[in-house]
């Protein structure tokens, strides 16, 4: 187990990709992507975040940015998170649809390291693309070069991003880089946005290969 | 029994109102009065009030003992005391009984000034808007002009929602647990079937069963055992009672039957005596006015069936909570709300409790429901009570 584990030990950088915090008020750091999202989500924008978790990314966002909305989860404990931060949150499976959301009714959609383990992955993005003007969504690289490593040592990878073996993870459609661009160009998506991770650094060079995380923006496009 | 987390002994109060109120059926009441009681202190500055809307069988007696007495602890005992999730150490907490209740207000039991009889079936036909504006009017004695929240389950939920549409500028969060924007066709039937029960008992007497010195009880017992299992889950009644056969220890026959009509398995038995219990305190007329407020409860109607337009004139917060195995008042009721909330762009949290025990789950003290309300508490007591304090989801408000 350990052994296969070297890979996120080795490259963790624990204050990498923080954003500053304003005023103190939220002085929980967040996590790498979220702080990507943050950075680019505008002020007061009026915000959907999808599988919210906690709530740390609404907290944030509502102090240091001004954003209003709503977080979507399922989980008992991170419903009451979100209570416990002034965070308003809806308890609701994403997968049992949006419809009580309504059309453009937001900004923004968040999407934030959970498309992977949607089912009906299709329609998630689109019913997003419908109640908000822009999403954001952000993923787990399956294109990493560690990925196609360890299948080629004959093993299922196990990443910090997917830190799950082959028979209990709960992630179905992983996704390339490149497989996610084609999905939203299929969807009719215009990306308006995108930028790379790995261990929550900022990947220029191959991020195909070198990202362990992808996150995209985007729009409907025009037509 | 240890005082811990009880406002311990608590004495109801009453207060009388000699203006008429105009009720929604076109008549109006005067001379009537309202019992109700109060826990925890009234803050200066008036702003820590928070108003409980009590349902079906409940009364103003939400918290605490009557006379030291264990057995007579409030309906929401668990809910609110000092140290529980609506904390009288920060909160003012009231509950009223509602116009044509049988717990000591002015309801159909009480003397018609008219005919020195008693009203029976004379009574007005209350809604629940009647109701809130007759709490208001309590509210208004009170000096409380704004409350913090407007809290209720099941039909106390409709009372909270009416609230926030009634007098958006008097309620700063509204809490709706367990409710609906209005009942299911399936619901009103039930209901039918209670009041069927009641009014064809021949000791109802047209509703003037008190001149002849009866209570329609066999039909009141028939009502509250329909209303009981849909208060259930079928699987909280399966693990209750099963098939169990009810038995004195001494015939216990190892499971044989029998074959006879009287009472052969626990859940009748069970049923039976909560319905000979309700049918010794409950007022017969009482249960068939509000089991109709409820019917008549639909406050999008005047809009066409548009409930975000019938929610449009709230400005609360609003905390909304389901459970899971509720089919009387089911999740997808609460869903319709919170729809209707988010296409006003109002402030809300929805909670969905996993928990077993149906309707009746919203008196019962889950653990995750008690954190989510605790928690949500909180928040209100941040938002009415610390406005110095810089808080996120204020200066959000303020900055919107």
């Amino acid at each position: 187990m350990k052994a296969r584990h070297g890979f996120i030990e080795s490259a963790s950088s624990p204050a990498a990709g923080l954003l500053p915090v304003d005023g103190g008020s939220e002085a929980r750091a967040l996590r790498p992507d979220l702080a990507l999202i943050a950075r680019w989500m505008p002020p007061n924008s009026r915000v959907l975040d999808l599988g919210c978790g906690d709530g740390a990314l609404m907290a944030w966002l509502q102090t240091a940015k001004g954003c209003t909305g709503y977080g979507v989860e399922i989980d008992d404990a991170a419903v009451l998170s979100c209570v416990r931060r002034g965070v308003d949150v809806i308890q609701r499976d994403i997968e049992a649809g949006l419809g009580m959301f309504g059309h453009d009714q937001f900004d923004v959609v968040v999407l934030s390291m959970a498309i992977q383990a949607t089912k009906e992955t299709e329609r998630v993005l689109r019913e997003m693309s419908a109640v908000g003007r822009e999403g954001i969504v952000s993923f787990p690289n399956f294109g990493h070069w560690y990925h196609a490593w360890s299948i080629l040592r004959g093993r299922m990878p196990v990443s910090r991003e997917m830190p799950y073996e082959w028979y209990n993870t709960p992630n179905l459609h992983l996704a390339t880089v490149r497989d996610f661009e084609d999905f939203l160009a299929k969807l009719g998506l215009e990306i308006t946005g995108r930028a790379f991770l790995a261990d929550g650094e900022p990947v220029k060079w191959l991020p195909s290969q070198r990202a362990t995380q992808a996150i995209y923006r985007f729009r409907r496009a025009a037509r | 029994m240890s005082a811990v987390g009880s406002v311990g002994n608590v004495s109801p109060q009453r207060m009388r109102f000699e203006a008429p109120l105009a009720l929604r059926n076109g008549a109006t009441i005067a001379g009537y009065e309202l019992v109700y009681e109060s826990y925890g202190e009234l803050n200066a500055a008036r702003s820590n009030a928070v108003m409980i809307c009590h349902a079906l069988n409940a009364s103003h007696h939400v918290a605490g003992l009557h006379d030291g007495d264990p057995r007579s602890a409030g309906w929401w005992d668990n809910m609110i005391g000092p140290g529980k999730p609506v904390d009288t150490r920060r909160f003012f907490v009231i509950c009223v009984n509602n116009l044509g209740s049988c717990f000591g207000s002015t309801g159909p039991m009480s003397t018609n000034p008219d005919t020195g009889e008693p009203y029976g079936p004379d009574f007005p036909v209350l809604t629940v808007e009647d109701w809130v504006h007759a709490q208001a009017l309590l509210a208004d004695r009170l000096g409380i002009e704004r409350f913090a929240a407007v809290m209720g389950g099941s039909l106390g939920g409709m009372q909270a929602l009416a609230w926030a549409t009634l007098y958006p500028q008097r309620v700063a969060h509204c809490v709706a647990i367990a409710t609906a924007p209005k009942l299911s066709t399936q619901n009103i039937a039930f209901n039918e079937v209670a009041r069927r029960a009641i009014v064809t008992d021949p000791d109802f007497h047209g509703g003037r069963f008190y001149a002849h010195g009866v209570v329609p009880s066999r039909g009141l017992q028939v009502a509250r055992m329909i209303g009981h299992i849909t208060y259930l889950s079928d699987d909280v009644m399966a693990e209750k009672f099963g098939r169990a056969l009810r038995r004195e220890a001494a015939s216990a026959g190892a499971g044989d039957y029998r074959f006879t009509y009287d009472i052969e398995f626990e859940i009748e038995s069970y049923l039976r005596y909560q319905g000979e219990k309700f049918s010794k305190y409950f007022d017969a007329n009482t249960y068939l006015l509000i089991t109709r407020a409820l019917d008549y409860f639909d406050p999008a109607l005047p809009y066409g069936g548009d409930l975000a337009a019938a929610l449009a004139p709230a400005s609360a917060d609003f905390l909304v909570v389901s459970f899971t195995t509720d089919w009387r008042f089911a999740p997808e009721r609460s869903h319709e709300i919170v729809e209707a909330l988010l296409a006003n762009r109002r402030r809300v949290t929805y909670a969905e409790i996993d928990a077993p025990h149906g309707h009746d789950a919203f008196l019962l003290a889950d653990p995750q429901y008690m954190s989510i309300v605790a928690a949500y508490f909180d928040r209100i007591h941040q938002n009415c009570l610390e406005p110095a304090v810089p808080v996120s989801t204020q200066s959000v408000e303020e900055a919107a």
